[in-house]
């Protein structure tokens, strides 16, 4: 079975997805911030991380920088899960490493979409 | 909603509209359904449904057909009829018309757009082999409310993250407040038209492609026959049809013929005949082909 690492400071978003993405077989694992995501990543590289972009601690795309430089941190497909909707900040995403990006709010068709097209599910 | 219920609903849909409703759908039904049975003033879904199963409630039927069967469009729908695309159709056509340098393309339920949008993107990602090539898609839809929708070509938040990689949406569209608006040259490929597949439609000349996708399903068997006959006689021996992934031509006519190993792709008969020679293949296959 995959593990998804779902890395959100809200604790309503991570149960939503968490359903979804049990739904689809993952294993889940959460994190409330950056800084326990990369805690968790050392112990455990998962195979797929959604990430939420604005949390305390640690924000999403610091976690993705510090990620990628990681031993085997290259591996997980990292898809970002964020209110930040603009062109910039998608664009910044993708150039820190984020392999898909979904804009707020979102459903499971939409989990379901971006995971098959990074050849997750 | 109970399992009994849902049972009558799947067969409810099957029966009025050719809608298969597989087990997995139940949260599409919920999202499609509760606003009807909002404004019907019904407390739950299961109200609603008991009240469609007791039946002589025609406008309500009407409303829940309607509702589950309008096409949701994605960008990039079902994936495969676009690696078809890219992977079957383009190459062969990019070496048959090589002198022409023509391609024409028709998509006779473009719905909202995504579609023939889809197909203009497969086209630009395509542009380097491509040089010289004109190239003509046309979508046509029956309502007029629909196809204003596609050439405005805004799409919501919603609509731009099914199916479309975010690569593709920050190459070709641009953010318009809320919305996401795709980029004017892609907007430039495509004419719309109004048009009802139950009328003639050869004014619209001759393509070399058609997508006809998840359209047939609405028709009865008869008139099912009579429009893939009459959409024969638009496409070249060697032009594609593609139909729906759970569409066949197979037990309807003759004037199309599976490609073998392609769901959903099909060539005008005699074309298929003289092609394909890469794979056994039965002629007059009753179930589909390359499973």
């Amino acid at each position: 079975m995959k593990q998804c690492l779902v890395v959100d400071d809200s604790s309503v978003i991570r149960k939503v997805a968490r359903r979804i993405l049990e739904d689809m077989n993952f294993e889940i694992a959460e994190a409330e911030d950056g800084q326990q995501a990369l805690e968790h990543c050392r112990k455990t590289m998962p195979d797929a991380i959604l990430l939420d972009w604005n949390m305390p601690v640690m924000d999403g795309l610091e976690f993705l920088t510090s990620l990628r430089n990681e031993d085997g941190g290259d591996r997980p497909i990292v898809v970002f899960c964020t209110t930040e909707n603009d062109v910039a900040h998608i664009a910044r995403a993708i150039r820190a490493g984020a392999n898909e990006y979904i804009m707020k709010p979102f459903d499971r068709e939409i989990v379901e979409a971006k995971f098959q097209e990074v050849g997750l599910i | 909603m109970s399992p009994s219920e849902f049972e009558f609903l799947k067969k409810f849909l099957k029966d009025r509209s050719g809608l298969v409703l597989s087990n997995d759908k139940q949260y599409l039904v919920e999202s499609r359904l509760l606003p009807i049975a909002r404004t019907s003033k019904l407390e739950t879904l299961s109200a609603l449904i008991q009240l469609v199963q007791r039946g002589g409630q025609r406008q309500l039927e009407i409303d829940v057909v309607e509702a589950m069967t309008t096409n949701e469009s994605f960008f990039f729908r079902d994936k495969t009829p676009f690696d078809h695309f890219n992977e079957t159709m383009l190459p062969a056509l990019l070496q048959s018309r090589s002198s022409q340098r023509n391609l024409k393309i028709w998509c006779a339920a473009a719905s909202t757009g995504q579609e023939p949008y889809s197909l203009a993107i497969c086209l630009k990602e395509a542009a380097a082999k491509m040089g010289g090539w004109r190239t003509r898609i046309v979508g046509t839809d029956l309502s007029q409310e629909v196809l204003e929708k596609a050439k405005a070509g805004l799409y919501s938040q919603f609509e731009v993250q099914r199916g479309l990689p975010i690569q593709m949406l920050l190459k070709y569209f641009e953010q318009k407040g809320d919305m996401w608006q795709i980029s004017p040259s892609l907007r430039a490929m495509v004419e719309w038209r109004k048009l009802n597949l139950l009328e003639n439609f050869n004014h619209l000349g001759e393509f070399d492609i058609l997508f006809c996708r998840n359209v047939l399903i609405y028709f009865d068997q008869p008139t099912k026959v009579e429009i893939l006959n009459r959409l024969a006689k638009m496409l070249p021996e060697d032009g594609y049809l593609v139909l729906g992934a759970a569409e066949t031509v197979v037990g309807l006519t003759d004037a199309f013929q599976p490609v073998a190993g392609k769901r959903g792709l099909f060539q005008r008969k005699s074309a298929a005949s003289s092609l394909g020679k890469t794979s056994a293949r039965p002629l007059f296959a009753s179930s589909g082909t390359g499973r």
